[in-house]
C-alpha cells in the first residue's frame, strides 16, 4: 500500500493549476487527499503529478449572499458544517455533513473535493442536486458553470474536462418556509451511504405541497432527483397514501445491484422507508 | 505488608508512555540501513504455477534481491505442524514461498528487498508469475461434496481432520428423552485486525554471530526455537524481540509466517537489517483468520426441559492449510455444552480445506461458536417446551456444589481433561434476570409495541476454559542500587497491561510500589523459558509463575533483613521499599538488603561498604557464600497447572429492531461475569469491554466475504466493517469472584471472554424482537439488515 512515484508540484493561482492540468494528462488535482492518498496508496490511482491547490489564495471562502452559499475548493467538509451562515442559508447542508465521514477527516476534505470525487454513495453530491445548484470550473478557455444534474454522469465520474479545476460550487439556499430532511442509513456511522433521500418542500396556506425537491444517494450510478416521486408530492395534502406512494414510486430509481452490505430487495425496501421519513419529516417542518 | 495490591484499580502502568506516542513498536526501531520487503501473491485461489520471471525485479533499480522458492535454500519446506494430533492424516501446511501451487489468494510467491517499501511494491509488480488457475469450492457445505475441486489432492473431499468424542452414555440417554430439539447454526469468518499489522525485523551481527529478531508475535521464545533449528544457529546467539505490539488476538501466536523465516534469512544473507512492515491489505489476505463453522446440533431433553444427552456435528473451515492442528475445533468441541450439566454428550467435527486464508485462533478459538450452537438450542428447546428462557437455563445449570464438575472422556486443547473447576452460575443468572429486569419485560414489550417499537431480551451464558498449559516462569530480583524490582517471564504483552498485572503480584510480595516494578518480557535475553500469550493464559500461569518466584525472594528478603536488623525473621516486615521491625522505626532499605546479599570486593556506593569482604557483617570464617547460597535477592520459579481453569458469564441486552430500516439499536447491554480472584478490576473491564466490542463486530459487523473464485471482496477497513466507538453501546458490567481452586491466586483468564457469548445474545434478542411479526429464527451471524429484511419477506 504505498503509491507509485508522482511528481508534486504547489501553484500559487488557479491559472498555473489549470495551465498544468492541460500540459499533464495524467496529473490529478489534490484537495484534502482523503479519497484521493487511500486510493493512490492502493494504487488505484497512479497521478503522474499531484497538483496540490492548498497554497493558491482564495480557495477556501465560504460566502453567502445572493441567496446562495458559496463554497471555494479548499473549504473542508468541518468548516462548513460549523458555519452558522451556512446552516442559517440553508440547514440542509449541516444535516448531510454530520453523515460524512468522522470529524478527523472532514477536518481535511473538502466539500468541493467530494462532489468532484463523485462517489455515487457521497452525501455533498446529492445535496448539490437537491438544492438544484451548481459549480464554477476554470479551464484553459476560462469558466464555465454547470448546472449539478449535468455535473454528475456516473459513480466517481463528472462533466469536468480533464483540463478544468471546479474553484467553487453554488448551494441555493432554502426556499423561504419551506422544510427540509436528511435521511441516511449507513451500517457504521459515517461509513457512505447505503441508501439516503433528502427532501426540501414548500406548504401553501391550505397546508399542500407547493414545491418539492427529493434526492437520493447510494442507490444509482449517481446521485439523483426523484422525479416520479416528487410529481406524486406535487399539490398533495401529504396523506399517509401519498407518502406511500411517494416512497414506493422513488423505489423504481433503485438501480444499484445487490452488494455485501444490502441486497437489492433490501436497498429498495430500506430507501422507500427512508423516502417516506425525509418526506414526513420535511413536511412537518415548513411553514 | 501495606494495603494489599492484588484487587486494587490500579492504573495502567504502560498507558502514558503509549498515550504520549513514545511505544517503540517494530516501525519504530531505528536501524540502519535497513531493507524493505514487499511480496508478490497469488492473485489466484488455486492455481498450478508455470513459471516465475523474476528478471525485469531484479533489474529494477534499487532492488537488493528477489527470492522465490527456488533461492532460498533451507526454507524451501513446508513450514511446521505445530500442534500434531491423531485427527489429521498428512496435515498440510505452507512454504514460505510457494512451490509449484498456490492455494489462496494472498499467498506468498515471491519476496522483494529493496531500499524502500516503495521500490519493493514497484518490483513486485515486475515479477512476471504464469498461473494454470483450477477450479475452487469456497462455500464449507459444498467443499465436502464429492466431486467438489480439491485444495490438497491428497484430501478427499477436503477433510482436512475428522474426530469424535463422547462423554457420558449419549445412545442410552437419547433413548430416554421425552423431547428433541434440532438447530442449524453458522458463524461466519472473520479476522481479529490487530491495529498493529504484523511486522518483523532482522539485522545479524557477522563478528559477533548473532541475529536479532524482532518480531510482533505472541510466541518470541518459540519462535527463537524454531529459527535456531532452521537455520542450525545455536539457541544463544538467536535473540528475539517483542517490543511493544498493537494487539494480537491470536493472529500473531502462528508460526511460522513466511516473513518470519525470509525476513531474518535476507538479514543474514544480505549482511544490512530487513525489515517487512505488513500492511491492512496484506494482513487480510496473508495472516490467519476465524470462525466459520456450521453446526448441526440435537438437544435430548424430558418434558421438564432438563437436557438429557446433546448430539453436535459441525463443519469447521481450516482454511488452505492447517498449521495450529485442529485446536479451534477442538475448543468448540469441548465448550460444546457450555454451562449445562448434560452429561451424555457426542460432538463430531470435520475439518474442511477450503482454498482460503488460513485459519488458526482469533480471540474465543472456537468458543463463540460453541455458545451460539449450544444457546441457541437452549432458546429454541424453551420455546418448543413453552419455557422461560431463563428458566430452561435454571433447570439445566451445573449447581455450586457440583463443581468441580467433570465432562468424562471430553479432551481440551491442552491435551488434559474437561473438568469446570468452580462458579456460581445461578447466582449469575440470577443477577442477570434482575439487572434486566426480566420478570417485566414481557409487559414492558407489549408496551413498546403498542407504541410501534419492537423490544426483544437477548441472553447468552458462556464457559471458557482458560490459563492451560503447559507452562510459565517468573523471574524476580531486587535490584541492590535502586532496590526497584525486576520481573521477567517468557510469554509477552499485546497491550493486556501484563506490566501492571504482574507488578501489582510482586510488590504484594516485596511491600513495593507497583510502578517500582519493572516488567521486561517478550525477550529471549531477558528470559527464555517459558511458551506463548493465548489462550487466556497469562494472569493464570505467568502470575502465578511470578507469585511464586516473589515468595520465595521475599522469605531471602526478610531472612536477609533480619539479620541486619537483628531481629527475629517474625518480627520484619516488607514495605514502602524496605524492610522493618514491625512496629518501630527502624528499617533498611530493600536495596540494602539486596546490596547486603552480595557479598562485594568493591566499595562502589554506601551501601556497598557493609558488603565488602572486610565489613564487620561480612567478617566469617569460609566462603562468602555457603554451599547452596546464592548472591543477592533474586528467584526464579515455574507454574504449570494441572488443567485448565473455567472462566465463565452471561451477557443479556435489551435489543430494539426498526423493521423498516432493519436496524439493530441495541438498548441496554449487561455482562456478569467470573474470572476468578480478580489482580485488578479496571484492566478486567477493560479485557471484557474490548472483548463485548470485538464480539459485537462478529456479531452483526464483520464478515470475510469471498467471491465464489475465492478473491478476497473486503480486504479492507472500507468494506470489513469493524465497528467503530459510535457502534459500541454502553455496557454495565458486574463482577462475581468464585476463586478458581487450582492455582494459589485463586485466577482465571479474562482475555477472551467478552467475545464469546456477543453473537447468541443478538441473535436471541432480535429474534425475540420481531416474534410478534413472524421474523422467524437467528442462527446465522454476523446478523445484518439483509438478513432482517429477508426474514421479515418471508414472514
Ligand atoms: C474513512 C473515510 C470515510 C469517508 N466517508 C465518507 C462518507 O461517508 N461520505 C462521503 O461523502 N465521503 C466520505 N469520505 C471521503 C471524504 O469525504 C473526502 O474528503 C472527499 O470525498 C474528497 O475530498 P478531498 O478534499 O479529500 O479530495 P481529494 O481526496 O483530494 O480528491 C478527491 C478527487 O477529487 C479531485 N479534486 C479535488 N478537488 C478538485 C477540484 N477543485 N477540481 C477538480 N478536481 C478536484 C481529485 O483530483 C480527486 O480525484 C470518507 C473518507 C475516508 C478516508
Amino acid at each position: 500500500m504505498k503509491p507509485s512515484l508522482f511528481d508534486y508540484v504547489a501553484p500559487r493561482s488557479v491559472d498555473e493549476a489549470v495551465g498544468l492540468l492541460k500540459e499533464d494528462s495524467g496529473a490529478m488535482i489534490l484537495a484534502g487527499g482523503q479519497s484521493l492518498i487511500p486510493a493512490m496508496n492502493m494504487r488505484l490511482a497512479s497521478p503522474s503529478r499531484l497538483i496540490d491547490i492548498q497554497n493558491i489564495p482564495g480557495l477556501s471562502h465560504i460566502t453567502i449572499g445572493n441567496g446562495k452559499i458559496a463554497v471555494g475548493a479548499m473549504a473542508r467538509h468541518r468548516e462548513v458544517e460549523l458555519h452558522d451562515g451556512v446552516a442559517a442559508a440553508n440547514p440542509v447542508l449541516r444535516a448531510a455533513l454530520g453523515h460524512v465521514a468522522h470529524i478527523p477527516i472532514r477536518n481535511r476534505g473538502t466539500v468541493v473535493g467530494s462532489l468532484c470525487h463523485a462517489d455515487a454513495a457521497a452525501e455533498m453530491p446529492m445535496i448539490l442536486v437537491l438544492t438544484g445548484g451548481s459549480v464554477q470550473v476554470a479551464g484553459s478557455d476560462g469558466g464555465r458553470e454547470i448546472a449539478a444534474q449535468d455535473f454528475f454522469q456516473f459513480h466517481m465520474t463528472t462533466s469536468r474536462q480533464p483540463d478544468e479545476m471546479v474553484v467553487e460550487a453554488h448551494f441555493p439556499a432554502l426556499p423561504p418556509g419551506a422544510g427540509f430532511a436528511f435521511e441516511e442509513f449507513t451500517r457504521r456511522h459515517g461509513d457512505y451511504a447505503i441508501a439516503a433521500a433528502g427532501c426540501i418542500l414548500t406548504r401553501n396556506g391550505a397546508g399542500a405541497v407547493a414545491t418539492v425537491a427529493l434526492a437520493a444517494c447510494g442507490v444509482s450510478s449517481k446521485p439523483l432527483r426523484l422525479a416520479a416521486a416528487e410529481q406524486i408530492l406535487a399539490g398533495s395534502r401529504l396523506t399517509a397514501a401519498d407518502i406511500k406512494a411517494a416512497g414506493d414510486a422513488a423505489c423504481a430509481a433503485v438501480t444499484a445491484p445487490g452488494d455485501m452490505h444490502a441486497t437489492a430487495g433490501y436497498r429498495k425496501h430500506l430507501f422507500a422507508t427512508l423516502v417516506r421519513r425525509a418526506v414526513e419529516r420535511a413536511a412537518a417542518r415548513a411553514q | 505488608m501495606s494495603t494489599r495490591l492484588f484487587g486494587a484499580r490500579i492504573k495502567r502502568n504502560i498507558d502514558p508512555q503509549l498515550l504520549r506516542g513514545e511505544g517503540s513498536f517494530i516501525d519504530d526501531i531505528p536501524l540502519a540501513q535497513a531493507l524493505h520487503v514487499a511480496f508478490v501473491r497469488s492473485p489466484f485461489a488455486r492455481a498450478r504455477i508455470n513459471s516465475i520471471d523474476i528478471s525485469a525485479a531484479v533489474a529494477h533499480p534499487g532492488v537488493a534481491a528477489v527470492y522465490t522458492c527456488d533461492n532460498v535454500g533451507a526454507l524451501d519446506i513446508e513450514m511446521p505442524l505445530l500442534i500434531p494430533h491423531s485427527s489429521m492424516h498428512d496435515a498440510r501446511t505452507q512454504r514460505p514461498l510457494a512451490r509449484d501451487d498456490v492455494y489462496y489468494v494472498g499467498q506468498t510467491v515471491a519476496m522483494i528487498v529493496a531500499v524502500d517499501r516503495y521500490t519493493a511494491e514497484d518490483a513486485a509488480a515486475l515479477v512476471d508469475v504464469d498461473y494454470d488457475p483450477r477450479d475452487v469450492e469456497v462455500d464449507l457445505e459444498k467443499a465436502i461434496l464429492d466431486g467438489a475441486p480439491l485444495v490438497h489432492d491428497t484430501h478427499e473431499q477436503n477433510i482436512a481432520a475428522h474426530f469424535v468424542q463422547v462423554s457420558g452414555y449419549p445412545d442410552s440417554a437419547i433413548a430416554q428423552a421425552e423431547h428433541v430439539t434440532k438447530i442449524r447454526v453458522q458463524v461466519d469468518r472473520s479476522t481479529a485486525a490487530p491495529m498493529e499489522c504484523r511486522a518483523v525485523a532482522a539485522q545479524f551481527d557477522e563478528v559477533t554471530g548473532e541475529l536479532t529478531v524482532w518480531d510482533g508475535t505472541q510466541a518470541p521464545i518459540s519462535v527463537r526455537g524454531g529459527l535456531a533449528s532452521i537455520f542450525k544457529l545455536d539457541e544463544d546467539k538467536v535473540r528475539v524481540i517483542a517490543p511493544n505490539v498493537g494487539g494480537g488476538f491470536g493472529q500473531k501466536v502462528l508460526l511460522f509466517y513466511p516473513d518470519e523465516l525470509l525476513v531474518p534469512m535476507a538479514a543474514m544473507q544480505l549482511g544490512r537489517p530487513v525489515k517487512y512492515i505488513e500492511d491492512r491489505r496484506e494482513n487480510f489476505v496473508g495472516s490467519s483468520q476465524e470462525r466459520t463453522q456450521i453446526h448441526f446440533m440435537e438437544l435430548y431433553a424430558k418434558k421438564t426441559g432438563e437436557v438429557i444427552a446433546l448430539r453436535d456435528s459441525f463443519l469447521h473451515d481450516t482454511g488452505a492449510f492447517i498449521p495450529y492442528g485442529i485446536a479451534v475445533a477442538q475448543v468448540a468441541s469441548t465448550s460444546i455444552a457450555g454451562p449445562y450439566r448434560i452429561p451424555n454428550i457426542w460432538v463430531e467435527f470435520k475439518a474442511i480445506y477450503t482454498p482460503t486464508v488460513p485459519v488458526t485462533p482469533y480471540r474465543g478459538c472456537g468458543r463463540p461458536q460453541a455458545c451460539f450452537a449450544i444457546e441457541r438450542a437452549m432458546d429454541q428447546l424453551a420455546d418448543e417446551l413453552g419455557l422461560d428462557r431463563f428458566e430452561i437455563r435454571r433447570r439445566n445449570l451445573i449447581a455450586d456444589h457440583e463443581f468441580p464438575y467433570d465432562r468424562e472422556g471430553l479432551i481440551f486443547a491442552d491435551g488434559l481433561k474437561v473438568s469446570l473447576d468452580s462458579g456460581q452460575y445461578h447466582k449469575a443468572l440470577a443477577m442477570m434476570e434482575e439487572r434486566l429486569d426480566a420478570p417485566s419485560f414481557a409487559s414492558a414489550q407489549a408496551k413498546a409495541r403498542a407504541e410501534g417499537k419492537h423490544l426483544g431480551l437477548g441472553l447468552a451464558f458462556y464457559v471458557e476454559g482458560t490459563g492451560l498449559g503447559p507452562y510459565e516462569g517468573g523471574h524476580v530480583r531486587i535490584h541492590p542500587i535502586t532496590g526497584k524490582v525486576y520481573v521477567n517471564t517468557g510469554l509477552t504483552s499485546q497491550g493486556q497491561g501484563h506490566d501492571t498485572v504482574f507488578a501489582q503480584i510482586a510488590a504484594d510480595q516485596l511491600g513495593v510500589k507497583p510502578e517500582d516494578v519493572i516488567l521486561v518480557e517478550g525477550d529471549t535475553k531477558a528470559f527464555d523459558w517459558g511458551v506463548a500469550t493465548f489462550a487466556s493464559r497469562a494472569a493464570v500461569v505467568s502470575g502465578n509463575a511470578i507469585h511464586k518466584s516473589a515468595m520465595i525472594v521475599r522469605r531471602k528478603a526478610l531472612q536477609a533483613a533480619a539479620n541486619m536488623l537483628e531481629a527475629d525473621v517474625g518480627d520484619v516486615e516488607l514495605k514502602d521499599g524496605a524492610a522493618w521491625v514491625k512496629g518501630t522505626d527502624r528499617k533498611v532499605p530493600l536495596s540494602a538488603v539486596a546490596t547486603a546479599t552480595n557479598p562485594l570486593r568493591y566499595a562502589f556506593n554506601e551501601a556497598a561498604q557493609a558488603a565488602t569482604q572486610f565489613a564487620p557483617a561480612s567478617r566469617h570464617d569460609g566462603p562468602s557464600l555457603d554451599e547452596g547460597e546464592h548472591p543477592g535477592l533474586e528467584a526464579t520459579d515455574y507454574y504449570s497447572p494441572p488443567c485448565a481453569t473455567w472462566a465463565y458469564g452471561v451477557h443479556g441486552a435489551l435489543i430494539e429492531v426498526d423493521p423498516e430500516l432493519c436496524s439493530v439499536t441495541i438498548r441496554k447491554y449487561v455482562c456478569i461475569h467470573d474470572c476468578g480472584n480478580m489482580i485488578n478490576p479496571m484492566i478486567v473491564e477493560g479485557q471484557v469491554m474490548g472483548g463485548i466490542a470485538q464480539g459485537l463486530g462478529g456479531a452483526m459487523y464483520e464478515r470475510i466475504e469471498f467471491d465464489e473464485t475465492g478473491n478476497m471482496l473486503n480486504a479492507n477497513f472500507v468494506d470489513f466493517l469493524v465497528p467503530y466507538a459510535t457502534e459500541i453501546p454502553d455496557v454495565e458490567i458486574l463482577h462475581l469472584e468464585t476463586p478458581s481452586p487450582l492455582n494459589a491466586l485463586g485466577v482465571k483468564g479474562v482475555g477472551e471472554a467478552g467475545c464469546i457469548a456477543v453473537g447468541a445474545v443478538v441473535a436471541s434478542g432480535v429474534e425475540d424482537a420481531l416474534k410478534a411479526l413472524g421474523g422467524g429464527k437467528f442462527r446465522h451471524t454476523p446478523i445484518t439488515p439483509s438478513m432482517i429484511h429477508a426474514a421479515l419477506d418471508a414472514a
